[in-house]
């Protein structure tokens, strides 16, 4: 991490004072004991309190809060819900974490121009709740729906199972309030499809609390399919699970939701809910498909005769709602499940392209053998976003060292194949020193050069996303002990 | 001396000599080196199809890329197409649909527009203006289908990002960032487009002779529908303007079109036997039974959709042609506080509004934009005039993201050489 300003943590109690001129001053929090529970998000691994902890109510104080920072020369780590899963909030020693709680309001649905305005720290969950009794939704579900927040899932460009045909959260964003370093307001987009210009909106998307801080979001929303179905079909082995897969899209379907896990994870999660998955397969898909009650029986009768001609073993069309959310509570218990047959597991989060799936799984399952550790593989499928879940023991002597090479050793096999480092987790301080893997000098120099014309001083979450150091350390992934994440009740999938 | 004064300098008038046709990445690289290490501004083109959008440029060279022609790589199964820059749109189409898959932003053929006939350009054409067709609000625009591009910045260096994959937060998003900047951050020299499937059946909805107010409800209705609408269009015949071109009875003649008079359109895309189901649907929600009907099969809605796209409605415009995109909400109501001398057609719903203006002047045109951006909206003029040739403001931009937008410029481009000036003035 970026050196520490002894300095500045010296001038703390003067920092304090001129922050209470700017906000509220019970909502700033300076003492150790109040700091302690921000010390990390749920990349639990890492752990470093701040200096302070504010939180502002309005975007004006936002804009002081940065302003007074950037010329004092004072570092800003933005937090949303701090679910995140990369360390993108992780507190630096000197820095002030600016947290976005307050700003908890959904201000405007608009059902005219099919949008939602909110504010940072609503949750996704709560901006489809706020529209389904009208039959709307917002399309991207990340697991943790029901805890992260909508600015959370901005920086982070979040995802979900739904990504192949719904888009993540870039695709589903119409505009944002945000303000830069220097204490600059902006809005970028707004209700209109698409902005004129450069596309600032989709730069500050997934820039994981570089560039600025958002403190407001419009994000489009859709109207629910007449008609969801889900089917959960068994393979003897990986190979034909992956042909499966291409072949569905080779057809022309392009699923809700295509998810795939390996004998191992289907034992794990049966186990643990019961879900009735076919326990003999050395693979299964769950397939959802939604529209028209018409074009959801059609498409599920093309699905499984083409499961047929890629040697099916079992196929289960979900009766109804309630069968299909059982198909599914399997596949949302991965990580417990994990949790429930080892001491510790480490998540992986790389994508790859949808064929090269079986060897991937080849070499995960030879670097599993070499570093003699076990491994449950679950996919999203459909857009090639694959997390092994790495079992192993803490107590055990250098087993997190073993685990730590093996999980690095599996995001360079996913970048050697045409994937890439991240596909929803983000690189935060977890996978920053891997980024060279996927680019070369200039790439990262180019990158940094706009976060340096937007964050001169990068005051702004810095020693995040881009590597310090000018080698590449073997580190990334997401540490769970003894099932203690830090929000152990949201499903992670 | 400025870019601008260097521009208009004698010595770096535009001439044949001056422009040079890479055929390489790495000598499009050398090239540009070479101008930043003489900060000599170029201006950089493809096949030339989207040049007279934005402002004019006479720079010191002249870039042409269209030699960087060819597809690197194409995944059906993984629903990617790997081009080189310049490749042009028609190739790209032509290899997509022998694996039944298409561009699902469906790249507008401007040529119409300014040639009178077909020419849709290139893909890095496609990309560096951003400007999607008819089924935007379904699938996106453009820049939500490139997953990642190969380029050139202006110190003549090569950078990339993003890759060939949907799910992909490595790093900033710089081919968003790419899409629509007009070739003034990079020279773009390899792009990865997302592709799907072609849908199986596609037909359209016609209700004739609708007013604006029930269009563009019937339109929005439809859209926020469970019937999964990709088209929502309405062509009027009103104002009647008879200076402007844009006459809807002669371009849409089509078999199947049972009534002359204004058109509201509404397609429905996905497998046979849903399309039936759930144009069945739309009339029995929306009562249209006793309304003028008519309905498109494949083949006529696709040469529909295609005119509409390719804004064949202007062809032989010699008007203005404005393209404003607002809150749907606030169409009609602006619709009404347009200067008389105009025809238009609704896209999008509503969203997007094309506009025909004649005798169109620079406060008329300012006057529009400040209405527009008062909407919540935006306004581009796509195309001059002989009697508004030119507007100081192509674009329009408010002082926060000008600020900004100057900043990421200066970190592609610190000396201002990539096609400077094309989208605003500084930039």
């Amino acid at each position: 991490m970026p050196k520490i300003d002894r300095k500045l943590i010296s001038r703390k109690k003067s920092i304090v004072e001129n922050l209470k001129k700017i906000i509220k001053a019970e909502n700033i929090l300076d003492h150790d004991d109040q700091t302690r529970p921000f010390e990390t998000d749920a990349l639990t691994a890492y752990k470093q309190k701040p200096l302070l902890v504010v939180f502002p109510e309005n975007t004006i104080e936002v804009s002081k809060v940065l302003s007074y920072c950037n010329q004092e020369r004072i570092k800003v780590v933005p937090r949303g819900a701090g679910t995140g899963l990369s360390g993108g909030a992780l507190p630096l020693e000197d820095s002030i974490l600016l947290c976005l709680g307050k700003f908890s309001k959904i201000l405007q649905i608009d059902f005219k121009n099919r949008c939602v305005v909110a504010q940072p720290g609503v949750t996704n969950l709560s901006i489809t709740q706020a529209v389904e009794h009208k039959g709307f939704y917002y399309a991207p579900d990340p697991s943790s729906q029901i805890a992260c927040s909508i600015g959370g899932n901005v920086a982070e460009n979040s995802g979900g199972v739904h990504s192949l045909k719904y888009g993540t959260t870039t695709n589903n964003l119409l505009g944002v309030e945000v303000v830069f370093m220097d204490g600059t307001v902006c809005r970028l987009g707004g209700k209109t499809y698409d902005s004129e210009g450069y596309d600032l909106l989709g730069l500050i998307t997934g820039s994981e609390g570089l560039l600025c801080v958002i403190t407001e979001v419009t994000v489009k929303i859709l109207k629910k399919p007449q008609s969801v179905k889900a089917a959960l079909i068994g393979f003897p082995t990986i190979e034909d699970g992956g042909n499966c897969v291409s072949d569905i899209i080779a057809n022309g379907i392009i699923p809700a939701g295509m998810e795939m896990m390996d004998k191992a994870l289907i034992h794990a999660t049966d186990n643990f809910v019961k879900a009735g998955y076919p326990r003999d397969a050395e693979s299964m898909l769950i397939v959802e498909l939604d529209g028209t009650k018409s074009e959801v029986e059609e498409l599920i009768k093309r699905v499984i005769k083409i499961s047929e001609k890629n040697n099916s073993s079992s196929v289960k069309i979900s009766k109804n709602e309630k069968q299909r959310l059982k198909f599914w509570a399997g596949r949302k218990a991965a990580f417990p499940a994990c949790g429930d047959m080892a001491p510790d597991y480490y998540c992986m989060d790389g994508t790859i392209p949808r064929g090269k799936l079986a060897q991937v799984l080849r070499e995960i399952s030879r670097l599993s053998k070499k570093y003699g550790l076990p491994v449950a593989n679950a996919f999203h499928a459909g857009d090639g976003n694959l997390h092994p879940l790495i079992m192993y023991d803490a107590n055990e002597k250098k087993s997190l060292e073993k685990t730590e090479k093996f999980g690095s050793e599996i995001l360079k096999y996913c970048v050697k194949v045409g994937g890439v480092l991240t596909g929803e987790h983000g690189v935060g301080v977890e996978k920053r020193e891997l980024m060279c893997e996927m680019f070369n000098n200039n790439d990262i120099q180019q990158q940094i050069k706009i976060k340096k014309v937007l964050d001169a001083s990068s005051l702004l979450n810095p020693g995040k996303v881009y590597p310090i150091l000018r080698k590449c350390a073997e580190e990334g992934r997401m540490h769970v002990h003894r099932g203690k994440t830090k929000f152990p009740n949201i499903p992670r999938f | 001396m400025s870019i601008e004064e260097k521009q208009n300098f004698q010595t770096y008038q535009d001439s044949d000599s001056n422009t040079e046709y890479p055929e390489k990445e790495k000598d499009v690289s050398k090239l540009i080196g070479q101008y930043y290490k003489s900060g000599i501004p170029v201006e950089v083109v493809g096949t030339e199809s989207k040049r007279k959008i934005g402002k004019s440029l006479q720079c010191g060279k002249t870039l042409n890329l269209s030699k960087l022609n060819g597809i690197v790589e194409y995944l059906p199964e993984e629903l990617y197409i790997k081009v080189k820059a310049c490749t042009p749109i028609k190739k790209i189409e032509e290899e997509l649909k022998k694996n039944n898959q298409h561009l699902a932003f469906e790249p507008i053929d401007f040529g119409y527009l300014f040639l009178g006939k077909s020419d849709s350009g290139t893909a890095a054409g496609q990309v560096s203006c951003n400007i999607s067709g008819p089924r935007r609000f379904k699938t996106g625009s453009i820049r939500d289908h490139v997953l990642g591009f190969r380029g050139i910045n202006g110190r003549g260096e090569i950078i990339k990002s993003g890759g060939t994959v949907v799910k992909n937060v490595t790093g900033y998003d710089l081919s968003k960032l790419i899409c629509g900047s007009y070739g003034t951050l990079v020279a773009l020299t390899e792009i990865t487009l997302k592709v799907l499937p072609i849908p199986e059946e596609s037909k359209s909805l016609i209700v004739h002779n609708l007013k604006l107010e029930l269009a563009h409800d019937l339109l929005n209705r439809a859209i926020s529908s469970s019937n999964d609408v990709s088209g929502a269009v309405f062509l009027p015949t009103k104002p009647a303007c008879t200076s402007c071109s844009m006459n809807i009875n002669e371009t849409f003649k089509l078999n199947d079109l049972k009534y002359q008079g204004s058109l509201a359109a509404i397609r429905i895309e996905g497998p046979k036997q849903s399309v039936d189901e759930r144009i069945q649907n739309l009339i029995n929600e929306f009562k249209l039974e006793n309304f003028d009907v008519s309905i498109l099969g494949k083949h006529q809605s696709e040469i529909f959709w295609n005119k509409v796209k390719n804004l064949e409605v202007f062809t032989s415009t010699k008007n203005n042609i404005i393209r404003i995109v607002l809150p749907t909400s606030n169409c009609v109501q602006l619709i009404y506080q347009l200067p008389n001398k105009f025809k238009y057609y609704l896209d999008w719903g509503g969203a997007l509004i094309w506009m025909e203006a004649c005798e169109l002047t620079e406060e008329m045109f300012d006057s529009i934009r400040k209405k527009i951006v008062k909407s919540g909206g935006y306004l581009t003029m796509i195309k001059n005039s002989d009697f508004l040739p030119f507007v100081e403001e192509v674009f329009t931009i408010n002082r926060e993201r000008f600020d900004i937008s100057q900043n990421i410029k200066k970190s592609f481009d610190p000396k201002r050489i990539l096609n400077p000036g094309k989208m605003y003035t500084g930039i």
